[in-house]
Formats: C-alpha cells, sequence, structure tokens
C-alpha cells in the first residue's frame, strides 16, 4: 500500500467542535432563506466535517493545487452544507455565507462549479459518480495517488448513471475511488422504500465488484472507521460507505418532525434550532 | 386560427409558476385536475412521474386513479421507456418530470421511444424557461428547440392555467406523442376559460393593432398583452399573435399577419435560437418575405440562480423589454447588429 494511503489518527473532540459550527452556519444561511435544504445540510454535516477536517489532503490556500484529493458533490441541493465546510475550511470567506442564494451571489442554492472549491456542477441528479471516475481514472494516468471521494444520495441510485459508473469504476478497478451514499431515506415524493426501492444497497454495490460498509451516518468516528477500513481494503476494488443518515440530525426539532424533501421550518423556530445546535455535541 | 379570445381583465402579464407576478385570478394545479378529467372520460388514460409527482400536480391524478399511476423513481429515461411500452399496449401515458430532465436527459428516448413509431406517449414538463431561479440545472430554456426539432412530436407551450387544462384535454385526444410544458401549482388565469379555446397547431390572434406585430407562445404572451397595453396609450397599435403550438406551426397566421404587419417582436420564455424566433424566421425566408424582427428570450447563455423577478429583468423577458423591441422595430433606422 501506498504510505501516503496511511490512515491518521482523528481528534473526536475537535471533529465535534467543527461539526457544529458547521450546524450553525447551515441554520444561519437557511434562515436567511426562509428554508433551503436544511435537513440535508445538518444531516451531512458530520460527513463533511470528518472530510475536510480529517481525510481529505487539500490546501486552502490552493484550492487549485493539482495534487489534492478531490470532493465531487452530485447532489448539488445538498450545496447549504458544502458552503459551511468551504468556509469553516477557509476556502471560501465564512462572511460570504450570508449571501446564500441571494441575487447575484456566488453562493448558489445548488452548488456551481464556478465557485472556489466545487468540483463540478451538481444538481442534475446522476453526473457526479460518472464524473468522479472520470477524475479517478484522469488521476491514475496521471500518475497521482490523489483519492477521489464523490458523495451522491439515496434517491440518486435509481438513476441508470449511477450504474454505468459503478459498473465502469469496478472494471477500471479504481480503489482510490471512494463513494458514499446519503441514505437519509428520503427524496422528493417521499421514502424511496415507497417511490422505488433500493435496498440492498451494500449488496448491489458488492454484486458490482466493490468494497462496501454501510455505517451510522452521523457518527463521525464511525466514519473515521470506515475511512480507515476503505484504506486498507484490498487492491483493485472502488470502496462505497452507506451512511445512514437523519435529515435535520443535531437540531432535535427538525430531526424529529415528520419530513419530505424539505423541513418546513416556522418563522420562530429558528432561534429554538440554533440554541438545540449549540447545546449537542 | 381559432377565434379571437379575450383576455381576462385585471391581470399583470409577469407570470410566473412560483411567483404569480401580482395576477388577481389564479387557478390552482389546472394539468392535474385537467388530467383527472381527462381520465375520467377515457380509462385509457395512466400516469407516471419521476419522483416529481408532487411538484408536478400528477399526485393529484395519483390520489384520484391510485391503480393507474406508476411511480418510476427519479429515472427519467426509464419513465419515457415504460411510457412508451403502455403506449404499445393500449394505454395512453402521461409523465411528468421537469423540462430540463425529460429533454436532455431522455432525449434518445423520447425520439426513438416515443416519436419515430408516434407512440402516444405525453410529457409533461415542469419549470420551462425562466419559471424557476433555481439555476442552469433546473431552467429549461432550450426544450423547445430540442422537442422541435424531432420528427412527430407535437409541441405546447401553453400561456395559462386556462390553456393549460385546455391542452391538457387536446393532448389526451390526440393520437401520438406531445410534448406539453406544464405550468404548476398556482397558476395565472390570463384567458376566458368561457370564451377562450385551445386547439393543437392554431394560432390565436389575441389583440389587433397596424402598427407592429407581437407573436408570442407560453407564459409571454400574457407580457405581450400588457406591452401592447402600454403602447397603445402611446398611440401605438400593437396586434398579439399568440402561439401555444410550436409544432406543428400555424404558418398561415403568421404568415398572414407578417404580411400585413412586417414589422414583428418575437417574445419566447426560451433561448432566443431554436425556439418561436426562429421557427417564425424559418415561416418568414421560405415565405420570401422582408419583415423586420426584434427576438425577446433569454440570450444563448445559461442563466444565473436568483429570485424571478431578478431574473426576468436581468434578462429582459417582461413586459417593458417587449415594448422597448417594439419600439426598436418601428424605428426606420437599420438596427444594429
Ligand atoms: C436528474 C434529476 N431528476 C430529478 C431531479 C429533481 N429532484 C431534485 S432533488 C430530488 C430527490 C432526489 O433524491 P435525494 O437526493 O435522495 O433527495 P433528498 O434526500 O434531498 O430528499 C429530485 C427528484 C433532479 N434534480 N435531477
Ligand atoms: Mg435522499
Amino acid at each position: 500500500m501506498n504510505a501516503t494511503l496511511q490512515p491518521r489518527v482523528a481528534d473526536p473532540v475537535k471533529l465535534a467542535a467543527v461539526a457544529q459550527r458547521l450546524r450553525l452556519h447551515v441554520l444561519r444561511m437557511a434562515e436567511r432563506v426562509g428554508q433551503g435544504y436544511v435537513g440535508q445540510g445538518l444531516g451531512i454535516s458530520d460527513l463533511l466535517t470528518v472530510l475536510y477536517f480529517h481525510f481529505l489532503r487539500h490546501d486552502p490556500q490552493r484550492p487549485d493545487w493539482v495534487e489534492r484529493d478531490r470532493f465531487i458533490l452530485s447532489i448539488g441541493h445538498y450545496a447549504i452544507g458544502l458552503y459551511a465546510a468551504l468556509a469553516e475550511a477557509g476556502i471560501i470567506p465564512v462572511d460570504e455565507l450570508d449571501s446564500y442564494g441571494a441575487d447575484g451571489s456566488r453562493l448558489e442554492m445548488s452548488a456551481p462549479e464556478t465557485l472556489t472549491g466545487v468540483e463540478m456542477t451538481g444538481g442534475s441528479l446522476g453526473h457526479g459518480f460518472g464524473q468522479a471516475v472520470g477524475m479517478a481514472l484522469g488521476q491514475r494516468l496521471a500518475g497521482r495517488d490523489a483519492r477521489t471521494v464523490v458523495l451522491m444520495s439515496d434517491g440518486e441510485l435509481q438513476e441508470g448513471s449511477t450504474w454505468e459508473a459503478a459498473m465502469a469504476a469496478a472494471h477500471h478497478r479504481l480503489d482510490r475511488l471512494i463513494a458514499f451514499v446519503d441514505h437519509n431515506r428520503q427524496q422528493a415524493d417521499g421514502p424511496p422504500e415507497r417511490v422505488m426501492g433500493i435496498e440492498s444497497i451494500p449488496d448491489k454495490f458488492r454484486a458490482f465488484g466493490w468494497h462496501a460498509q454501510r455505517i451510522d451516518g452521523n457518527d463521525r468516528m464511525a466514519i473515521v472507521a470506515a475511512l480507515d477500513a476503505a484504506l486498507t481494503a484490498p487492491a483493485g476494488m472502488p470502496r462505497v460507505i452507506v451512511l445512514d443518515t437523519v435529515m435535520g440530525c443535531g437540531v432535535p426539532l427538525f430531526a424529529n418532525r415528520e419530513k419530505n424533501h424539505f423541513i418546513r421550518v416556522g418563522a420562530d423556530e429558528w432561534a429554538i434550532a440554533r440554541r438545540q445546535a449549540s447545546e449537542v455535541a | 386560427m381559432t377565434a379571437t379570445a379575450t383576455p381576462a381583465r385585471g391581470v399583470s402579464g409577469n407570470i410566473l409558476t412560483s411567483d404569480t407576478g401580482g395576477a388577481t385570478r389564479l387557478a390552482s394545479a389546472p394539468f392535474g385536475h385537467a388530467l383527472i378529467a381527462a381520465g375520467e372520460r377515457d380509462s385509457r388514460i395512466v400516469g407516471l412521474t419521476a419522483d416529481l409527482g408532487k411538484y408536478t400536480d400528477i399526485h393529484l391524478f395519483a390520489e384520484r386513479f391510485p391503480q393507474r399511476f406508476f411511480q418510476v423513481g427519479m429515472a427519467e429515461q426509464n419513465l419515457i421507456g415504460i411510457a412508451a411500452g403502455l403506449a404499445r399496449t393500449g394505454w395512453v401515458p402521461f409523465t411528468t418530470t421537469y423540462c430540463v430532465f425529460a429533454t436532455r436527459r431522455a432525449y434518445d428516448f423520447i425520439a426513438i421511444g416515443a416519436a419515430l413509431g408516434r407512440a402516444n406517449v405525453k410529457i409533461v414538463a415542469g419549470l420551462p424557461g425562466l419559471t424557476t431561479g433555481y439555476g442552469g440545472t433546473h431552467q429549461g430554456i432550450e426544450d423547445l428547440a430540442l422537442m422541435r426539432a424531432i420528427p412527430n412530436l407535437v409541441v405546447i407551450d401553453p400561456c395559462d392555467a386556462t390553456e393549460m387544462a385546455q391542452a391538457t384535454a387536446a393532448a389526451a385526444a390526440h393520437d401520438g406523442p406531445v410534448y406539453l410544458r406544464l405550468l404548476r401549482g398556482q397558476v395565472p388565469v390570463v384567458f376566458d376559460p368561457a370564451t377562450h379555446r385551445f386547439a393543437i397547431g392554431a394560432a390565436n390572434l389575441v389583440r389587433d393593432g397596424g402598427d407592429a406585430a407581437i407573436i408570442s407562445t407560453g407564459l409571454m404572451t400574457g407580457r405581450a398583452l400588457d406591452a401592447a397595453t402600454t403602447l397603445a396609450a402611446e398611440g401605438i397599435n400593437v396586434a398579439v399573435l399568440h402561439l401555444p403550438t410550436l409544432k406543428p406551426f400555424d404558418h398561415e397566421a403568421v404568415l398572414s399577419l407578417l404580411a400585413r404587419v412586417p414589422r414583428v417582436v418575437v417574445a419566447e420564455n426560451h433561448v432566443i435560437h431554436g425556439g418561436l424566433a426562429s421557427a417564425v424566421a424559418d415561416a418568414v425566408a421560405d415565405a420570401g418575405l422582408a419583415v423586420r424582427l426584434q427576438r425577446i428570450g433569454i440570450p444563448d447563455c445559461f442563466c444565473e440562480s436568483g429570485s424571478l423577478p431578478y431574473l426576468v429583468r436581468r434578462y429582459a423577458m417582461d413586459a417593458p423589454s417587449i415594448a422597448a423591441a417594439v419600439h426598436r422595430v418601428l424605428d426606420p433606422r437599420p438596427t444594429p447588429g
């Protein structure tokens, strides 16, 4: 195994503090626009914390550093979470978060590649995985040991392009490709089991030739451990980590609410949400 | 050409599906209700969506006819493929998603599965042009160009709730593939349902005038009528020809108007190439008419994201921009560029 693929030691206290700040950024952005994808942003804060503050090799001073690990957000509507992470990591200014969704802002509701730190324009779902396969191929061809990490959603598993990409990644033995699936059990018309069943997700990936794990996606140290296991998994196969997450995680008011694709938030609820996000660690 | 329709009074032309632009009369989910009515008349009608039932008003049909509704998940190619299969076994499938996903993702499936063999597939597609501020991934800015290029396909861009409902009924009655732009949710009422008659392939002279013409489609007709009202107050009389069907194209209505009034502004909720303006220019060139033409629509770019009023102004798609374009076609000096 290449030396740069060695697992690193994670600091749970530091990660907890970062995750909390990401959640507060998400709430601040969502409050300004009245909703946004607050449930998705909160639910994915733990993953983004581990990626940007533990796993990814990147340089905030040089976001276009060619040796960087690439993080591809296929689900453009999760932009609110990514912006929080980019700001906290020092890649975009924290103050700019206040412009989320505003007319003329760089921080569009769906993450555009015109923004520093955004590797590709997601949002038309089912694109990120294929591009990630291409990036992983490209990095290998260039002789770089950079890793490619892609985040997609449970809803995206219904797109045919997802399985075209899964097949190609295994065929080309892209073992520096790590795919995450945010299994938040939501999509536009309801939970996937009612819309279009997608289980068993790990079994499907295994059948396609992938190394597959499934974990609690809101448990940061479980994410750290799964990444360690992914790094030490047998060579020659791409890795997938299915994250069982809770939309709105970190804010019990939202997490326990009857949900759909959007969480409806009353004007008076933001203060409660902020207080709850400040309490949990 | 169908009978002249009377526009309902007191309606702002700033028609936006999610920002109703101050319209005084709105109708709720005209497509959903019209599809239920069609489904009651014709038991062959079935509904399908690709994880956008709640966002395309077809959930109403699903509630009324649960046995005749199929959720296919977020899989637009499969949506059209399954619909084509249903059509080949005698059903009349109405599919819904957004314009961008229908036309960009599933283009080959529409061309081959639906259009080539004239399968009886209806594609009802939301967020046409600038009716969402969500940005380039969701704004269906070039769908009319893509759909118009496919043989056998009927292409409709309705103006308002009245026409949305009537076009749904017409699509159901038509034997063959149809692409119908969807206005969803609370939709402004421009045309009086009692007098307006939509027919596939028929243009509608909604206002006559001899100084200049506006030819418009979709929600731009509401804004065109507003522009015509403003211009009338300045003493400029403008004809407004509403062309809800891009294909088949009503050559006769367009050419007879432009032979009489050879100064025209074409307004569409779409990029200015490949859509209505191109169709008008083709017709004019084929007929050898000399016409001054100005185009109102989205320029050759992906649009920003932002609020709809901001975007509509930013891309000069509002009524004042249409009025300004009329002034340009009336200016005897050659237009630059
Ligand atoms: C190709 C494509 N089809 C449809 C949509 C519309 N859409 C946006 S989000 C969404 C739900 C997708 O599922 P998921 O990402 O799991 O949703 P979430 O967990 O955020 O509710 C849909 C259908 C889209 N963005 N892209
Ligand atoms: Mg989901």
